[in-house]
């Protein structure tokens, strides 16, 4: 079952209302039991880097999730700061990644495009279907934040946006994916592309 | 490309939506969470909830009906009403919620916007500044417009975002509840001032005052409340908002216009 981490931070209630609505049964997961019958994951998350990670290791499901993400290929999706915590580190705090992608949060920098980046902004896929099957053209989704994900192999990136320069919105090595958008609060093509999840990894 | 932002804004008022004029009585115009299901509907981009009495009576925030309208909301939503401190921030956006806004404790002590920014990033933290027209000038107002602080609201949006504001709101009590129009010289003056995104609020009527603000100012939040609850001359309650097709001829007129 696709079960959301839920470690006191994020739009937990959000992503199962989603799911409701596309008629797929979700779990929400406050501790390691709740991770044992986890097909995929949701990560979400909002705030700050360190504020997520500092929750995310105090919630006693850290080891559990690197189990079943690193050693039994479960796939997660990370939403925002949820697919900020992938890397391995962030320019904005202390604390250290998940380490499941490689690659570094770094500031969202460019001349003219003040930050945050806040609203509805173009993602351009780079590849069809998958997480992005029926978003290939024209879809548009809420953006949140100042820092974005730095992958150490371009191959990594699943789709870009642009705020001043071009830069990665979602990421993806193997089973890990990550968007820096919001689906869960955008509207038809977030529901989309949380259906897509559900079906196609 | 990214675009404005046209974001209804609910005032919630001992449990119900109510619009108010120039922040006097309020009309009471429906139950919130039924609002948020129809803005889910027409697939708003955005919206802001205001409990405009939570500061004046000294109340907290009303958390069970945060979180039940952030659970709702399929579009981001920004909360503000009561929060004075970092823990209650934290605590609003544990309940799904984006932003928090924050607008008399933020005037009174603008250091504790850095310390919300510390902890939540900047991205979730708004500033709503009240501004009037007080002989020749604008000058901020706080407790639902009551008591006057001799701050221009300019200087104080550029400290807010010098502390860590990552949008500034503000809203024109003047203007508030009149559907006459934005007041675009106060908008220009905290455009002037500040780099963050910038939201105005307080008189929108029509689809092309939005239009205005947006040819005037480009990527801008374009909020407004009588406009997407009150429809025709009567004002009588009806939630509407533009739909995607009216929405991207309003945007590409705007930029024409620009």
């Amino acid at each position: 079952m696709i079960t959301i981490i839920d470690y006191g931070l994020g739009n937990v209630l959000a992503f199962a209302n989603s799911y409701k609505r596309l008629g797929v049964s979700v779990a929400i997961a406050r501790g390691p039991a709740d991770l044992a019958r986890a097909s995929k994951l949701i990560l979400p998350g909002v705030g700050s880097f360190d504020h997520a990670m500092g929750l995310l290791n105090r919630s006693g499901m850290r080891e559990t999730l690197d189990e079943l993400v690193v050693a039994k290929r479960v796939p997660v999706l990370g939403v925002c700061v949820g697919m900020q915590m992938l890397a391995r580190a962030s320019e904005e705090g202390r604390e250290e990644g998940l380490r499941w992608i490689d690659g570094d949060v770094c500031r969202l920098d460019s001349p003219g495009a003040h930050l945050p980046h806040m609203g509805w902004n173009d993602v351009a896929p780079l590849e069809r279907g998958g997480l992005f099957d029926g978003l290939e053209s024209d879809s548009r989704f809420y953006f949140l934040h100042s820092y974005y994900f730095k992958t150490d192999r371009p191959a990594d990136v699943l789709a870009t946006a642009e705020y001043g320069v071009k830069f990665a919105c979602a990421v993806r090595s193997g089973h890990i994916f990550g968007v820096q958008f919001h689906p869960e609060k955008s509207h038809r093509f977030g529901m989309r592309l949380l259906q897509n999840f559900a079906v196609h990894h | 490309m990214l675009r404005p932002r046209i974001i209804p804004c609910l005032l919630v008022r001992e449990q119900g939506l109510v619009k108010t004029v120039q922040f006097g009585a309020g009309k009471y115009v429906g139950d919130p969470i039924n609002a948020v299901r129809i803005f889910n509907e027409k697939e708003v981009d955005e919206l802001m909830v205001l409990d405009i009495d939570a500061t004046a009576a000294g109340r907290t925030p009303e958390y069970k009906m945060i979180e039940s309208l952030a659970a709702e909301c399929r579009m981001p939503l920004c909360y503000g009403g009561g929060v004075t401190s970092v823990e209650q921030a934290k605590r609003i956006i544990g309940l799904g919620v984006e932003k928090v806004a924050i607008s008399s404790a933020a005037v009174e002590n603008p250091r504790l916007v850095g310390e919300i920014a510390a902890s939540l990033g900047t991205q979730s933290v708004v500033v709503v500044l009240d501004a009037k027209k007080r002989g020749g000038r604008y000058e901020v107002m706080t407790r639902n417009g009551s008591s006057a602080t001799g701050k221009d609201p300019a200087a104080l949006a550029a400290d807010c975002e010098r502390c860590g504001a990552g949008e500034i709101v503000v809203n024109s009590i003047d203007q508030d509840g009149t559907m006459s129009g934005y007041d675009m010289t106060l908008a220009r003056a905290v455009r002037a001032a500040t780099t963050v995104p910038l939201t105005i609020l307080g008189g929108a009527g029509s689809l092309q005052h939005v239009a205005d603000l947006i040819a005037a100012f480009g990527v801008v939040g374009a909020a407004a409340g009588s406009l997407f609850v009150f429809k025709g001359r009567y004002r009588a309650v009806l939630i509407n908002y533009p739909n995607p097709a009216e929405k991207d001829s309003l945007l590409a007129a705007a930029r024409r216009a620009s």
